[in-house]
């Protein structure tokens, strides 16, 4: 009889944003990435070092120390080509750390586009490059293959699934969501609708976001959440059931949540007394996979995302800036390519990077709710603005110097 | 309720303003005594009773020059001629005289002032009737003149009428923060108002027929971008900055029209800098700008640029989001606080404004998504909110006064 067990996923990752890059840039300055003022949130550098401080050292050294205290304790991570580049530069103590945690053969890492990006939408050839641009980083830092795939923003199909299993990943993460699970619960194994040997792993939004979204909101009325409630309610949720696929943004702790509203404090806890119970566990989403067969198919002919109520990309493609923006960079694709300039070849990926066009988001902006809208610019339209001059500076590259392609204004 | 002016014998927002707010107010039960200082037929207003202070013509009144202070010299009250009606300070006078005698019959409730213009009656009214005084602020003396400076009698007279004042009501956080800096008001006594728009007096049978500015109407067709803005060309809606950002723009793309609509002080100098930046042919100057002209220099433009370097609300941005124009507004207007779906710049970034500008016209579906998107926002405050609000400060003050 297998233990039940707790399967921990985060995402680790950072955007390249772009600088308030201006008409009066384009086609004379290519720095797209480099925001000039430090203190803004629009300087990649400034936010990579706050949030390690806050989030990444801090969450590292309590996952070590977990890790060293409970053999059973196990967590899976994704971390995107775009973080690992940045804290390459200025936070190289924080990889050291994700490196020693590896190490520990009790954390696995997920595969992933490198750059974070919607290409599955858009290009497979595109796509199928950047998820062996992330397989080949994750190999020459951390020494160990991936076996299990995650899209950026949970963004998954029955497409999708039929794509990772024909490349040869035996699983596949995806959001829980009620409309599609009816009356199934994601504390199980799935096999997604026309795969032969991939497995499907719902997250349990529910107990996820109950971390991730609610733990600091006063406004709840399970406000404070302690170790104690938290256990019941895990305890309840699989009764009888094999897993708790608890996914989430790695930096939920100590900077979604931050340290004083003692969430380190509450997982360290959480851990040890999860574990009290012999009949409980950790697995790791392989792990997961190994040990339990699939009870059923799921079928998402619809993409699903583990983004706000609706479950969709409207958040990345809900309005027209935003399908603009991905179209125009799309379509550079055949001739961005042929240069073979690998500057410009990089500068075109990390603008596909998926936080471009959340920030052109307007969904919650007319309804005047501001602040569910979380973006280093002051508006959607802003960040529309600096982000079309990038890609027209593209365009002047494109033509000026490999005499392809047209400006198209 | 001391104004200075009612549609159609308005020069400004300050007019448009009291007539709405005077109806909405009507329609919740208030019973409103309006003076005016002349005497002219309002065939639109049943709703109140409108008093003439003096016997001058509207068109007289203007020749004062709408709410300016530059013809106010330093002349006390008392030292004023009654019988000088050319003379801004003996219309006033002359109004106070008035709205004096009017209290003595007829004791109000609670005295609404507009500006500076009645704040002196206003605190009259008060001393002898001991009714509560509500000072409501439009524009101050340093929005005005654009600057610190201004004239230092004019800034006497706001700065009593607001000590005196049992409640102040400002159009925006921006004037707020103005009347709280600069006049070291407490911020408790103050409550922001944001003028409205009343959606329902546009729905008047206008049609846009495309005829007024017919030349502007074939550069459209030819893919040019008109880019507007309507108002008085004074100091203090920052023109100069806008003439020097479409400049800019042009060096980036040339398909552009700028219409600016109104007149003032500052109209040849504008069209003197335009020539000098070389964009004289991209710049058209309309002249002062009524009824079917006005509404259809909204209609034929794409973008509408507010570019004041201290503006209280700015009525006319919500206007062209009625007309459908995307809207740019200096992050010195106040009305950029009602309004999500906009682009914002400080009045002096011309590289920012010139930016946007050209960001505008070279995306559509960035111009459409400013354009809809604004024009779910833009009447979101109603008159009749304001009257709510208006109707709970008199009651409070009331109140206050009586215990």
């Amino acid at each position: 009889m297998n233990k039940r067990g707790i399967v921990l996923y985060l995402h680790v990752h950072q955007p390249l944003r772009v600088r308030q890059y201006s008409v009066f840039d384009t086609a004379v300055n290519h720095d797209y990435f480099d925001e000039p003022i430090y203190e803004t949130d629009r300087n990649n550098e400034q936010v990579l070092r706050k949030v390690a401080d806050k989030s990444y050292r801090p969450m590292n050294a309590l996952l070590e120390k977990l890790l060293a205290e409970h053999p059973e304790f196990k967590v899976s991570l994704s971390i995107t080509g775009t973080f690992i580049e940045q804290a390459e530069k200025w936070a190289p103590d924080v990889l050291d750390s994700f490196k020693r945690l590896v190490a520990t053969g009790r954390v696995e890492i997920v595969a992933e586009t490198y750059y974070h990006s919607l290409a599955f939408f858009y290009s497979r050839t595109e796509f199928e490059h950047q998820v062996e641009a992330h397989r080949s980083k994750i190999r020459e830092l951390f020494g160990v293959e991936t076996k299990v795939f995650r899209n950026t923003e949970l963004a998954y199909n029955d497409e999708l699934a039929k794509w990772a299993d024909g490349y040869g990943f035996k699983g596949i993460l995806a959001e829980g969501w009620d409309p599609i699970l009816e009356w199934r619960s994601p504390n199980h194994v799935y096999r997604p609708a026309g795969t032969e040997n991939i497995a499907l792993l719902l997250k349990n939004y529910r107990l996820s976001d109950d971390l991730a979204f609610r733990f600091s909101n006063k406004e709840w009325e399970q406000w404070p959440l302690t170790v104690d409630k938290y256990a019941d309610w895990t305890n309840a949720s699989i009764e009888h059931q094999p897993l708790i696929n608890l996914f989430m943004d790695y930096e939920t702790f100590g900077e979604h949540q931050w340290e004083d509203t003692g969430i380190f404090d509450f997982f360290g806890s959480f851990v040890g007394k999860w574990l009290q119970n012999p009949d409980n566990t950790f697995y790791t989403v392989s792990e997961a996979i190994e040990t339990f067969e699939p009870v059923g198919e799921i079928s998402m002919p619809n993409t699903v995302t583990w983004a706000d109520n609706e479950r969709d990309l409207s958040a990345w493609l809900g309005n027209s800036m935003q399908q603009e923006a991905l179209r125009y960079i799309y379509s550079l694709e055949d001739d961005i390519m042929r240069t073979g300039d690998l500057e410009l070849i990089a500068d075109w990926r990390k603008l596909q990077t998926s936080d471009h066009v959340y920030y052109m988001c307007t969904k919650w902006f007319t309804d005047g709710d501001v602040h569910a809208y979380f973006s280093p610019y002051e508006s959607p339209y802003d960040a529309f603005l600096y982000f079309i001059n990038a890609v027209r500076d593209l365009r002047w590259r494109l033509h000026s110097h490999h005499k392809t392609g047209g400006l198209n204004g | 309720m001391l104004g200075w002016e009612l549609p159609p014998h308005n020069s400004g927002g300050l007019g448009v303003a009291c007539y709405h707010m005077s109806k909405a107010l009507a329609i919740q039960g208030a019973k409103i005594d309006f003076v005016v200082p002349y005497t002219a037929a309002h065939p639109n207003i049943d709703f109140m009773t409108i008093h003439s202070a003096t016997k001058l013509t509207p068109l007289e009144r203007y020749g004062l020059g709408a709410y300016d202070s530059k013809t106010v010299l330093e002349k006390e009250l008392s030292l004023a001629d009654v019988n000088d009606l050319k003379d801004m300070r003996g219309v006033q006078k002359r109004y106070v005289q008035f709205v004096e005698n009017f209290v003595k019959t007829h004791k109000p409730d609670a005295i609404h002032a507009h500006d500076w213009l009645t704040m002196e009656a206003g605190m009259r009214a008060k001393q002898l009737t001991d009714a509560p005084l509500i000072v409501h602020v439009h524009a101050t003396e340093f929005d005005r003149c654009g600057s610190d400076s201004g004239n230092p009698l004019v800034h006497e007279i706001e700065y009593q009428g607001l000590m005196m004042a049992d409640r102040i009501l400002a159009v925006s956080n921006i004037t707020k923060g103005i009347i709280i800096q600069k006049y070291g008001i407490p911020a408790d006594k103050i409550e922001v108002v944001h003028n409205a728009i009343d959606v329902a007096s546009f729905d008047d049978g206008y049609v846009y027929d495309q005829r007024t500015y017919r030349y502007l109407e074939a550069l459209k067709q030819e893919g040019f971008t008109i880019v507007s803005t309507v108002t008085r060309f004074t100091v203090q809606k920052g023109l100069t900055h806008f003439i020097r950002a479409a400049a800019r723009a042009c060096e980036k793309y040339d398909k552009f029209a700028f219409l600016l609509a109104g007149d003032g002080e500052q109209r040849d100098e504008l069209i003197a800098l335009a020539a000098d930046l070389g964009i004289a042919d991209k710049v058209f100057f309309t002249g002062f700008v009524r009824g079917k002209q006005w509404r259809d220099a909204y209609s034929v433009s794409d973008v509408f640029v507010m570019s004041s370097v201290s503006e209280p609300f700015g009525l006319t941005a919500l206007e062209a989001a009625h007309h459908d124009n995307a809207l740019i507004i200096s992050k010195q207007s106040g009305v950029g606080e009602v309004l999500h779906s906009i682009f914002r710049y400080d009045f002096w970034d011309i590289d920012r404004l010139a930016d946007e500008l050209v960001g505008i016209a070279t995306s559509s579906a960035l111009q459409q998504s400013l354009t809809v998107n604004v024009k779910q926002e833009y009447d979101r405050i109603s008159w009749h909110d304001v009257a709510r609000t208006c109707m709970r400060v008199y009651q409070t003050t009331t109140q206050g006064a009586s215990s």
